[in-house]
């Protein structure tokens, strides 16, 4: 645990960027800063491997104080993934992975075992080990920096804005990746970001940090979406929170019709439904297909029932003219269809909290 | 044609007299004279130059000196230098002679090495010290190895100024390959002078070639960006 005491970053020219902040971010979960340009939330993560000193207040690493411990040390120990990765331009993509490794005084056999370990690990292909860093995109510079952080196996990890310089696309990969790791890994990860949409997605615990470096609130995502603190979290949490709080509102009890499925190829349409959705022998959904023009086939939204958020079915309602979602299993065959009637009801349930 | 047939003729006359080949004032004798000297004041220049560049960028202090050293190396005439040195010190040992060209040499390699490492992304160091590596490390690890390039060419301008600047020194009374240029012109043996200017260029693309393959052995090709992205 990483425990924040009243800490205080103030400059020599008077500048406080971080004013007494006091938070605690827990053994094996992911805290979130966020806030925007000028709250202190990087200054916040770089006081806790002494890349900056605080100025007051203590942060304490399972509660030994970080100021009594020797910088390289200290930071030997924790993980720190940045914004451009920096990687080290010169070294071959193995070999920094290995980085720490090297520096804590493995063999190099064992160093590089352990880098090719984890460069599988954060999803790269092997044979990228012998390139060099210029060789790589963008996105794969990220997963080697954050393969480099976990490299000696440090209990905690900083990563300060690390998928910002991607674009949106492999931003998600990433975060994805990044969950999937940390449900292994179980690691005491705090991570800074300036979307409160990533903070949302990624943090077990959010905390929201005003210009001036005072905290405004910190909590799960789920209570800051509908019990923001004040006006400022409410503001920057932004004008579609009650959307974004169908993320976490499962789709577990929403019910499902069976009764709107036709085997593809087959006779259907009688039955007075206005839509029915046309499926494969083994189950896939193949399209809508309408009462009125029967001959042709209106795109579907899926969601993974039981898995997937109301956020997700309500996104594959609204990508389909039926206005219905398909419900799928893990193995992407189809288990029912939720109509408008179905998530409505849900939708209601979900409102009252 | 005339002046390149004439040309060719001092270049036969040259290096085809047999007495030019041996003894003290032989071209293998003279070539290794101006080899020493050459050679000697780049290395004295490099032992001075690079870790105070390296310093310096290292630490952001002491920055004037290298504005100081860039200032004064184009404003010093290297003749003028060299004169006052002889003057000075008497020319009874090679020190008058080697002091400036070693005072000649170190600004180059200064400020390529300290713009080197200054240059280094501020990102990169960064993460060389959030990984836990000490500052010597951070500099002798990360810094040196992504500003080489920088560093050799400082090295690589010093040590062709250096030859050049050799040639010259000969006017004072040392040896090297400025002697058949000197001495020629003096005693209007047009073949020495010639001959002369023709070893002291191939001397001068010899130090460029080495220099390159130098280059291509000690810096890591994800600096240089040699190989192919993909």
């Amino acid at each position: 645990m990483i425990t924040f005491e009243s800490v205080t970053k103030r400059y020599p020219d008077g500048t406080v960027a971080v004013d007494r902040l006091s938070l605690e971010a827990p053994t094996g979960e992911i805290t979130v800063l966020v806030g925007p340009s000028g709250c202190g939330k990087t200054t916040s993560l770089r006081m806790i491997n002494r890349m900056i000193d605080a100025t007051e207040g203590r942060i304490l690493l399972d509660g030994e104080p970080v100021q009594g411990i020797d910088p390289p040390t200290l930071r030997r120990g924790i993980g720190y993934v940045i914004q451009q990765a920096g990687l080290f331009p010169h070294r071959k993509i193995v070999d920094n992975v290995a980085t720490v490794p090297y520096l804590l005084g493995w063999d190099r056999k064992k160093a590089r075992g352990r880098a090719m370990e984890l460069l599988e690990r954060v999803g790269l292909d092997p044979a990228l080990a012998r390139r060099y860093p210029f060789q790589l995109s963008g996105g794969q510079q990220q997963r080697v920096g954050v393969a480099r952080a976990l490299a000696a196996d440090p209990p905690v990890l900083l990563m300060d804005e690390p998928f910002s310089a991607v674009d949106p696309i492999v931003r998600t990969n990433l975060q994805d990746e990044l969950l999937r790791l940390q449900s292994e890994l179980n690691k005491t990860i705090v991570f800074v970001t300036h979307d409160i949409d990533e903070a949302i997605k990624l943090g077990d615990r959010v905390a929201v940090l005003r210009v001036g470096g005072t905290l405004a609130q910190v909590a799960d995502p789920k209570t800051l979406l509908s019990e923001p603190a004040d006006d400022f979290v409410r503001e920057f949490l932004g004008h579609d929170r009650g959307i974004r709080r169908l993320q976490f509102v499962s789709t577990e009890a929403l019910r499902l019709r069976t009764d709107l499925t036709v085997p593809e190829g087959g006779a259907g349409g009688a039955s007075g439904e206005p839509w029915l959705l046309v499926v494969t022998g083994d189950g896939r959904p193949v399209g809508w297909r309408s009462g009125e023009r029967p001959g042709e086939l209106e795109p579907y939204g899926t969601f993974v029932h039981g898995r997937d958020s109301m956020r997700t079915a309500l996104d594959a309602a609204l990508l389909s003219p039926s206005g219905c979602a398909v419900a799928v299993d893990e193995e992407g065959r189809v288990v029912g269809v939720a109509t408008r009637r179905a998530l409505d009801e849900a939708l209601a349930e979900a409102a009252d909290g | 044609m005339n002046w390149l047939l004439s040309f060719f003729g001092w270049l036969g006359e040259f290096f085809g007299d047999a007495d030019n080949w041996t003894g003290s004032g032989g071209i293998p004798a003279r070539l290794l004279e101006h080899l020493q000297f050459s050679a000697l004041a780049l290395v004295l220049a490099m032992l001075i130059a690079v870790p105070l560049g390296l310093l310096i960028g290292h630490t952001g202090r002491g920055e004037v000196i290298v504005v100081v050293s860039a200032n004064l190396a184009r404003a010093l005439p290297t003749l003028g230098l060299l004169v006052m040195f002889v003057l000075l010190l008497g020319a009874s040992s090679i020190w008058p002679v080697i002091i400036p060209l070693v005072l000649l040499s170190v600004p180059p390699i200064l400020v390529n090495t300290f713009e080197g490492i200054r240059g280094v992304d501020p990102e990169l160091r960064d993460a060389a010290y959030g990984m836990g590596l000490r500052g010597g490390q951070v500099l002798g690890r990360v810094l040196v190895p992504v500003a080489l390039p920088l560093i050799l060419l400082g090295c690589r301008l010093s040590a062709i100024q250096v030859v050049a600047t050799t040639t010259v020194a000969a006017y004072t009374g040392l040896g090297g390959l400025g002697r058949y240029v000197i001495d020629g012109y003096a005693t209007k043996d047009y073949a020495s002078v010639v001959g002369g200017s023709v070893l002291i260029v191939l001397f001068a693309l010899v130090v460029q070639v080495l220099f390159a393959l130098l280059q291509r052995v000690t810096v890591s090709p994800g600096v240089s960006r040699r190989l192919k992205v993909r």
